[in-house]
């Protein structure tokens, strides 16, 4: 038997609820739809059963929608939260798409405007989650590239990776050029290649461009797939030479980019500092500096941390928190602080990625 | 649905971002500040508390620093160090405010 989506509907006032109950038991995907009127209770419901969507009100006593929905983006960050208000107010709309709600809704006053409401809910409970490039679901770039290559077409992709962008050029199959983070060439290919997921689009083909890979492509595809599998099974001595290999490049990374030095730092305590010797100590900080960021961003209900600057003498600090690790990258104090924050964000996700 | 006004509420309010400044001597006591009264004067002192916290903490890993900003999603906090204390710009962002200018 197909399982059915599970709805979650937080409000204080039963009477909203019942009529919002009766109301999306009519999408067209049949959703069982469960209620709660307190943040406490929707958050036990939470963790009792998995429930796909959660569409909450603002206004709440004791636990307001935008505490609830800060606690259930870091319990549940696969949950699609939808906030359903009276609350007309474009501060509260920015902080909701600031906690990552994926849908902000005045209560519906029209048939018109309720009808746009289920269409929106029904689309957020059929769309899947998960890795793969944005318009093809379950398709690695390796897949992508591959098949403009067997059509013979002549195209050019611009792939997006977070804060990263490349292209790589098709012409009539064959895989002539790539750029990405300053790179040219098979080595720039090889660097999209290993980006797990982002968005790509297809731009008109540039037939005249200069070709700067001459291998083919199969062999080329043949050469990453044997590069990942090493790294996803890596030996005794592969993995020392891979590590060594990576340090080199993220040197040079460094170096290339103009940033003086990097530190990034674990949860668990452990560092890494590259161009610095003072790698400990920075790391410290970073952690501090990360946890007096977060007891703010709860106090002030401030939405997640973006990133830290910080001026000193001689140079200009990054802090930027990413999944399970923070990174703080040091400029040189003469650099723009805006263009220093977007190249901090492209450095680290290129080490990322 | 007109019928769904009915439902409107008057009830319990949203908290608002704090948005003004404020100068904090070197112990973490707000000595003066520019944002709304009806503010917690708890949460602006627990602001000024971190700021001064992220200054020392920096000084003790030899990085001294001058001047921070915090970003948060919907928040700028911008704090300068100064001889007694710090002196702390919060910003709150709301990118479709509509401007009064022109």
């Amino acid at each position: 038997m197909e399982s059915r989506h599970r709805i979650l509907l937080l409000d204080d006032n039963p009477d909203v609820l019942e009529m919002y109950r009766e109301i999306l038991s009519q999408l067209p995907s049949k959703p069982e739809i469960h209620t709660a009127t307190t943040g406490a209770r929707a958050l036990a419901l939470l963790d009792a059963e998995p429930v796909r969507l959660l569409v909450c009100d603002l206004k709440m006593p004791k636990m307001d929608g935008l505490q609830v929905l800060s606690i259930v983006r870091r319990r549940y960050p696969e949950l699609r939260t939808v906030v359903l208000t009276a609350v007309q107010d474009e501060e509260f709309r920015s902080r909701a798409y600031a906690l990552g709600v994926d849908l902000f809704w005045l209560k519906p006053e029209t048939q018109l405007n309720l009808q746009m409401f289920m269409e929106c809910l029904e689309s957020l409970l059929g769309r899947d989650a998960g890795s793969g490039f944005r318009g093809v679901q379950s398709k690695s770039l390796m897949d992508i590239v591959q098949m403009e290559c067997l059509s013979q077409a002549s195209t050019v992709l611009r792939i997006t990776h977070g804060a990263l962008t490349g292209r790589i050029w098709i012409s009539d199959g064959e895989l002539v050029h790539a750029e990405a983070e300053g790179a040219v060439g098979e080595p720039a290919f090889r660097r999209i290649l290993e980006w797990k997921s982002g968005t790509f689009e297809s731009l008109p083909p540039e037939p005249d461009h200069e070709r700067t890979i001459d291998k083919p492509i199969n062999a080329l595809l043949l050469e990453m797939a044997q590069a990942m599998d090493e790294v996803a099974n890596p030996g005794a001595n592969g993995s020392e030479d891979a590590a060594h290999r990576k340090t080199v490049w993220k040197l040079s990374a460094l170096t290339r980019e103009g940033a003086e030095w990097v530190v990034s730092a674990g949860e668990t305590g452990a560092s890494e500092g590259w161009g610095t010797q003072n790698a400990n100590e920075a790391a410290a900080w970073m952690r501090q500096a990360g946890e007096c960021c977060k007891r703010l961003s709860e106090r002030l209900e401030a939405g997640p941390l973006s990133h830290v600057e910080g001026c000193a003498m001689e140079r200009r600090l990054i802090l930027l928190p990413c999944d399970k690790k923070a990174f703080l990258v040091a400029w040189p104090l003469d650099t723009d602080s805006q263009r220093t924050t977007e190249q901090t964000k492209q450095l680290v996700a290129s080490w990322e990625s | 649905m007109g019928i769904l006004k009915l439902f409107s509420k008057t009830g319990p309010a949203v908290r608002r971002l704090p948005a003004g400044s404020m100068t904090v001597d070197r112990q973490g006591n707000v000595v003066a500040t520019t944002v709304s009264s009806a503010y917690p004067k708890a949460s602006l002192a627990a602001v000024a508390g971190e700021v001064l916290k992220v200054f020392s903490e920096a000084r003790a890993a030899h990085m001294p620093l001058s001047e921070i900003h915090l970003h948060f999603a919907s928040l700028r906090i911008t704090a300068r160090a100064m001889r007694g204390g710090a002196i702390v710009f919060l910003s709150p962002n709301i990118p479709l405010k509509t401007s009064s200018a022109n």
